[in-house]
């Protein structure tokens, strides 16, 4: 029999307690386990940046984080972004600006925006340039991308009112 | 793309690590950051038995500055570098070598130690300890004993790290003020391995060179300090013209292998460009009013 482990960790503010196999990652976790399906896994290995959460904060690769290594942690996923109906001021910007073609990229960049800004919400253009090269768009939407997560970052800061 | 099954172990203390790795022996292997050995593991490139993970191991994280060396905790993340870790040129140096380790999500998680005992030929971090001759305080069951830089890295992939004990925390010497530094890394795309790169540091005084540290990376089988280019700078002009001189001599020095992204010749002449960019900025870094 194939050994499991126990983990405890937050997921979007509900603590969850769950037996699994060592080897099952984080991104699966969320996904199979948990049923939260908007974490997209894409290559598996750390390249294309689809399956970015948060973990205690920081955006990671959950591809490359076994659930077991989440004990007491807090993750946090694209379903906690919006309030409700109210969409968050990235996934705003995204949708007024086009940010998205086929979307499957879009909750890593959304995550991987969420947690680069909580850090450092006076990202200089550059900095969020460099910082959005670590996600793969396979419809080189990379554009609009880029300025919906500089128009997001205007919106939180308060430089600009929400459309 | 899943991993082969393993057993996980999750110690809290120096001491526990090194019980388990004596109790697993080969078939156990350690985990830090596990930014380059979860992809191998999911590649089944690699197939540890037993992982042994250190992130739990509060006593290996962290920054402390003593002064005239930095000790780096072996799972100080690669993030923690993003803003100066120390006053002075040292942290200066390591903000300017940071971001270009890999993409923002994996210096989140990769750690200073995983590189250095990963030991990939274009790791930035094995760059570092290189040139500025870090030492190593690796542990095992029979205490703790250190490893200068020049005995830690033996090859590609390859450190003088025991499958019995582990890298705790690197010492690395302070550069004292009134140091410019410089790096220069070039890969095909922002956050590809490097095909190229330097870290280079100077000390001018009355317009000569008082001073060198120089060191390439990506171009031999683990990063090279250049310390016959470090005599031949020491002492001359402080001018962009001796630095072109010098790093003339660089292709001479090392012996890169050709490979699907450039052949053994064009990464040569990539080493000297790399070593001249990154005195030359060295060099503009001295210049500027501390």
């Amino acid at each position: 029999m194939t050994e499991t482990t126990t983990v405890t960790f937050t997921l979007n503010g509900e603590e969850r307690s769950l037996t699994l196999e060592p080897r099952q990652n984080l991104a699966d976790t969320i996904r199979d386990t948990c049923g939260l399906t908007g974490t997209h896994v894409g290559c598996e290995h750390g390249v294309c940046g689809a399956c970015t959460v948060l973990m205690d904060g920081k955006a990671v690769r959950s591809c490359l984080t076994f659930a077991v290594q989440a004990q007491g942690a807090e993750i946090e996923t694209v379903e906690s972004l919006a309030d409700g109906d109210t969409l968050h001021p990235l996934q705003q910007a995204f949708w007024e600006l086009h940010g998205l073609q086929c979307g499957f990229c879009t909750p890593g960049f959304l995550m991987l925006a969420a947690g680069a800004l909580r850090e450092n919400p006076d990202m200089s253009d550059d900095e969020m340039r460099d910082l959005l090269s670590s996600n793969l768009c396979r419809c080189t939407g990379y554009q609009n991308i880029v300025k919906a997560a500089r128009q997001a970052a205007e919106v939180m800061r308060g430089e600009r009112a929400e459309a | 793309m899943k991993p082969a099954a393993f057993s996980y172990h999750r110690p809290e203390t120096i001491s526990d690590a090194l019980a388990l790795l004596a109790e697993h022996g080969d078939v156990g292997k350690i985990i830090a950051g596990g930014q380059s050995l979860v992809p191998s593991m999911n590649f089944r490139l690699a197939r540890p038995e037993t992982l042994i993970d250190m992130n739990a191991i509060a006593e290996i994280a962290g920054i402390e500055d003593r002064g005239d060396t930095l000790v780096i905790g072996a799972m100080t993340r690669h993030a923690a570098f993003h803003t100066p870790v120390c006053d002075g040129p040292t942290g200066a140096m390591l903000t300017r070598v940071v971001g270009n380790i890999a993409h923002y999500p994996i210096r989140q998680r990769g750690t200073f130690g995983g590189s250095l005992c990963h030991a990939d030929p274009a790791s930035e971090w094995c760059l570092v300890a290189a040139t500025f001759d870090a030492a190593m305080e690796i542990h095992g069951q029979d205490g703790m004993r250190e490893v200068g830089a020049a005995d830690f890295f033996k090859g590609t992939f390859t450190t003088a790290v025991g499958g019995d004990e582990l890298l705790a925390r690197i010492h690395l010497p302070k550069l004292p003020e009134g140091w410019g530094t410089g790096f220069y890394e070039f890969s095909r795309r922002r956050g590809d391995f490097a095909l190229a790169m330097a870290v280079a540091a100077l000390k001018v005084e009355g317009g000569k060179i008082a001073d060198a540290r120089l060191g390439v990376g990506a171009v031999a089988a683990h990063g090279l300090r250049l310390e016959t280019l470090e005599q031949a700078l020491t002492g001359q002009p402080a001018t962009e013209e001796t630095i072109a001189e010098v790093a003339a001599q660089v292709p001479g020095l090392v012996k890169p292998s050709g490979d699907i992204h450039g052949s053994a010749e064009y990464r040569r002449d990539l080493a000297q460009a790399v070593v001249r960019r990154a005195l030359n900025a060295a060099l503009a870094d001295c210049a500027v009013p501390a």
